[in-house]
């Protein structure tokens, strides 16, 4: 459709492969430039890593565990599975890695105000966090919907003083959120940060969340080392815009015998249309400021996603993973509400951990990839974030019971 | 690109020592075929050109009463390529020139050169994309050359002198002077420094400078029309046509 070559001539910045670029308005040009330079300094300067270090450590609770999982190893009867537990951190999720870093930045370029946009609350909690911690107005924009299934997350944001303002456009979730967060940002762009919260949107905004997030594929590698002496064979991770998974895969991608998994959201299934799976079933075009696959319809409108999980309802993948699934590094593939809802249960039975829906995804696909592995191999899950905000919404799914 | 007919219909203004007024229509509000009836009463009127909007999913440059607009077209089944079809339908019948306004991502799904040539055959004289900055906007620039459609630039309150100096550079048509930091839509006031702004803008531009965002009354139409070349009026456009106030349209072209 968009010839490879105009899209490599293009003078634009920030791109893996064709994807990715700044595709913003101009009011934000001069915003995102001086980020990137903000961003390069703050990381070459020791003093800022080791600040971020020092609050990963002594406020997040990092290095979290890399745990055999031995129940769900034998209940699977396959490959060794291993969980990174980044449900361990402080807030719940992975989401707090990026968060406090790029608070930290903004503290760094004097803006004192922060706009963010959260699809199930974890990045809306993790950055209202940080903004508390380091005194920072806060402004989350939400969608109506994702405020309906995540009320608690709404109240937690609010305890910690943010300002929670509900979206009701569209389907009123994650996308509509991020529209109303870009729009918020470019009216205040002179004293406010944008902390967007995944891998996506214009340069330099994936490769700072990739980076920040970057701290769990470091861990695990080392873990790893230390308790087999060796890289593991395989390495799962669900993917919304994919974050956790860009920050897992990204210290493994030279290492070619290392498979690496992303697990989109297939909702209702991909063949009914009502999924979240953009590598799947999009199509390569823009949104919010970078060239990705796209769920859009044959006029070039977005469409609305649809995942029971609300921090992977988005109809498009960050532009590094477009480019990791051209070259074919990383495998992509999906699984159904109902399969995550199957994998949560298994790992609560298993294991005495309910992982969030999202992660839940990534253990559904990883225990059928585990049965066909040997029992010598190694499987790594990362388990993205903690259940205890989905609680309500699980019960509901099943029906107010347990379906066994 | 001085020759291009959007340029000389603003020039011409200037030279009678008139400002050119731009209105922005939100293409197929209210239903497709108000598009003919709305380009031609605004010819009538009197405008330099007309600014045709096409809606778009996720406006993310465009204000509640633009956002409105442009879902009551999506529920009429507006597209950017019955737009198109339709605008061919008439063109015959418009003397001035025609500007599409377009997120980037339907240009994307419609083919870059077929939607150019489209573009061509329905007498569109100029393009102004929101999303596509200087940086990117060798996308498109390559595949309009000879087509004798400006792409028209926006320069921003937050543009510093140097990146003026090359979007006015490579600027075709007019330069889209964005008056406000924020999105389209009615505002009270504007920041004192415009006219500085106006004036350095001015003087580096090789092509006529237009200023938009915010411009919602008789008044400012004035005001910031001394300030630049002419003025585009968005939402208070959109807003008195969807109410069917044609009056208020004229006073606003009158101004």
């Amino acid at each position: 459709m968009v010839k490879e070559a105009s899209l490599t001539q293009s003078n634009g910045v920030g791109r893996y492969g064709k994807f990715g670029g700044q595709f913003v308005p101009e009011t934000l040009m001069t915003a995102l430039i001086e980020l990137e330079e903000a961003y390069d300094g703050a990381m070459a300067d020791s003093t800022f890593v080791d600040e971020v270090n020092y609050y990963l450590k002594d406020y997040v609770g990092r290095e979290n565990p890399l745990y055999f999982a031995e129940k769900l190893t034998k209940s699977a009867g396959g490959a060794k599975i291993y969980l990174k537990r980044e449900d361990l951190n402080h807030t719940g999720a992975h989401k707090i890695n990026n968060s406090l870093g790029q608070a930290l930045l903004a503290v760094r370029m004097g803006k004192k105000k922060i706009v963010a946009e959260t699809g199930a609350g974890q990045h809306g909690v993790a950055t209202a966090t940080a903004c508390a911690l380091f005194g920072l107005d806060c402004v989350i924009f939400m969608g109506a919907e994702d405020i309906r299934r995540q009320e608690l997350n709404v109240f937690r944001m609010e305890l910690l003083g943010a300002k929670v303002v509900s979206v009701n456009k569209g389907a009123a979730t994650l996308k509509d959120a991020v529209n109303e967060a870009l729009r918020y940002w470019v009216a205040n762009v002179e004293d406010t940060h944008y902390i967007l919260g995944s891998a996506l949107g214009p340069h330099p905004f994936p490769k700072i969340v990739r980076d920040f997030q970057r701290v769990i594929g470091v861990e695990t590698r080392r873990q790893i080392m230390e308790k087999e002496e060796r890289l593991p064979d395989a390495i799962v991770a669900c993917i919304g815009g994919g974050s956790n998974a860009i920050g897992m895969f990204h210290p493994f991608l030279d290492d070619e015998d290392v498979a690496l998994y992303g697990v989109e959201a297939a909702g209702s299934g991909i063949e009914t249309g009502l999924h979240a799976a953009a590598i799947a079933d999009g199509k390569e075009g823009v949104l919010h400021g970078a060239y990705m696959y796209v769920l859009q319809d044959d006029d070039g409108f977005i469409q609305e996603a649809h995942s029971i999980s609300a921090g992977l309802d988005y109809p498009a993948v960050g532009p590094e993973h477009c480019h990791l699934h051209d070259i074919g590094r990383v495998k992509y593939t999906s699984v159904t509400d109902a399969g995550a809802l199957e994998g949560l249960q298994l790992l609560a039975r298993t294991e005495g951990i309910i992982p969030a829906l999202e992660s839940a995804h990534a253990v559904k696909f990883a225990v059928e990839l585990a049965k066909d592995m040997a029992k010598e191999e190694i499987l790594v899950i990362c388990l993205s974030g903690r259940g205890d905000k989905d609680v309500q919404t699980v019960r509901n799914a099943l029906g107010g019971g347990l379906n066994d | 690109m001085t020759d291009m007919k959007l340029t000389k219909a603003i020039n011409d203004c200037i030279e009678r020592r008139e400002k050119a007024f731009v209105p922005y229509i939100m293409a197929g509000d209210d239903g497709l075929e108000t598009l003919k009836k709305n380009i031609l009463f605004l010819q009538e009127a009197g405008v330099t050109a007309i600014e045709i909007g096409i809606p778009f999913s996720d406006p993310v440059a465009d204000g509640p009463v633009i956002q409105e607009a442009g879902e009551r077209a999506l529920a009429h089944g507006v597209t950017l390529r019955n737009v198109l079809k339709e605008l061919a339908s008439f063109n015959k019948e418009v003397t001035i020139p025609l500007v599409i306004m377009t997120y980037l991502n339907p240009i994307l799904r419609y083919g870059i050169d077929e939607f150019i040539k489209d573009c061509g055959d329905s007498g569109i004289d100029g393009l102004i994309i929101p999303d596509l900055p200087l940086e990117e906007s060798a996308l498109l620039r390559d595949s309009l050359v000879g087509s004798g459609i400006a792409l028209i630039p926006l320069v921003s309150l937050t543009s510093p002198p140097d990146r003026i100096r090359k979007i006015t550079a490579k600027g075709e048509g007019f330069i889209y002077a964005v008056t406000v930091n924020g999105i389209t839509g009615v505002r009270d006031g504007f920041d004192d420094d415009l006219a500085a702004h106006f004036e350095r803008l001015k003087a580096v531009s090789p092509v006529p400078v237009l200023a938009g965002f915010g411009i919602s009354t008789p008044e400012q139409v004035r005001t910031i029309g001394a300030l630049a070349d002419g003025v585009i009026v968005g939402s208070a456009i959109v807003d008195a046509f969807h109410r069917k106030d044609l009056q208020a349209v004229e006073a606003l072209v009158k101004a």
